[in-house]
């Protein structure tokens, strides 16, 4: 007797970020563990996957992390190159290849480019900030490297989850949006929590003598929002998309700037 | 000195937000915010007008600015957004440029 399994072959694994389900198939098993192990949390039971890559492993090369990166269409593919990867995606057939090194980096860039790709399209998007739901409402923690993301997170209360500590996952619903755990983390070494809830305030973080909450003017909000938003492709027709997102972000959720100092007392004031 | 003629590029993203005109060259990703004069230039932007004729009649009547220095500061203006490709720029009229709308 055979079992017919349609959509996924044994050797996948199914990463769901945002509810979008990637499903990565590889032919090594310790490549696949790795996989497992790094999105733990984030590995799908559902046999559906939105999009479907193959991995092929290859030997590191000189090249490194830090070449760098190239994203853009071909040929109505997808293209997305490092030093340490080159992968092709095809929007068409939701099918990709990876080719890449046996390492957890690679996968981890190609994963939030997709993800920022197609969120563009939808309204949503990555952005370098820190999330936590409290009370059933997420919050957006944004800054640059040593705004604050990873302190906030360590300060967070026990009713607090977080989401992540390093880049947040907005998916826009009509006229809110929804904050979802990522497993991309920071500093804080800690996968996020693979849960959502509807966006309450986003806080461009820094760090001053009190905590206070102080308003921003339209202007620099979305200035402010677009220098920490992730996006990748060389791409004129999703930049506009992006900037259009984010003006429209910036209109219907509350931007403020949260001025903290590192103790436990500034969760006292974000509501 | 030949007259400018300066059209909106369709490359880039713009809206108005707060009183300020905010642009982003879909091309490169800069992004400027621009003033009330600057805003009032970038409106008036419509690829048949010289520029002289905007600071003139545009700018000058707005604000309260001397002629020569709002001029000047046009033509900086102007070469900076040129560069990044966000605004044409030539010494004949633009006839065929449509500049892309703006939403409000």
């Amino acid at each position: 007797m055979t079992t017919a399994f349609p959509t996924i072959a044994r050797e996948a694994v199914s990463i769901e970020i945002g509810g979008m389900a990637i499903a990565l198939r590889t032919q090594d098993p310790s490549f696949h563990r790795l996989i497992e192990n790094r999105y733990t949390g984030f590995v799908g039971t559902s046999p559906d996957s939105h999009l479907k890559f193959d991995i092929d492993l290859r030997e590191p090369s000189e090249s490194s992390v830090d070449d760098d990166l190239e994203v853009k269409m071909e040929h109505g593919e997808w293209l997305l190159k490092r030093g340490d990867f080159r992968a092709s995606w095809n929007p068409e057939t939701s099918r990709g290849r990876i080719r890449q090194s046996c390492n957890p980096y690679a996968i981890d860039c190609v994963l939030r480019i997709v993800h920022s790709l197609v969120l563009a399209r939808q309204g949503g998007f990555l952005v370098h900030a820190a999330s936590a739901i409290r009370g059933g409402k997420a919050f957006l923690f944004s800054g640059v490297s040593g705004a604050g993301k990873t302190t906030i997170s360590r300060l967070a209360p026990p009713d607090a989850t977080l989401l992540t500590d390093e880049i947040s996952y907005l998916r826009r619903e009509g006229n809110r949006y929804i904050a979802c755990g990522t497993p991309f983390a920071g500093e804080l070494a800690r996968v996020g929590e693979n849960c959502s809830a509807p966006l309450s305030a986003f806080f461009l973080l820094e760090k001053g003598l009190q905590n206070r909450i102080e308003p921003v003017g339209p202007s620099e909000a979305i200035q402010r929002l677009l220098r920490n938003i992730l996006f990748f492709a060389h791409d004129p027709e999703l930049v506009k998309l992006v900037f259009q997102s984010a003006c429209e972000f910036a209109s219907l959720v509350p931007i403020r700037r949260l001025v903290f100092v590192p103790d436990h007392r500034v969760w006292d004031i974000i509501r | 000195m030949a007259e400018r003629y300066i059209a909106r590029s369709k490359a880039i993203a713009a809206r108005m937000v707060g009183g300020e005109m905010m642009v982003m060259s879909a091309v490169d990703s800069t992004f400027f915010t621009l003033n009330e004069v600057a805003s009032t230039i970038w409106q008036a932007a419509d690829g048949r007008t010289p520029l002289a004729e905007i600071v003139a009649g545009k700018v000058c009547q707005e604000f309260d600015v001397d002629p020569e220095r709002a001029q000047r500061g046009a033509n900086r203006f102007v070469d900076e957004l040129s560069q990044h490709g966000i605004l044409l720029v030539s010494d004949q009229p633009l006839i065929d440029s449509s500049p892309s709308p703006e939403r409000p």
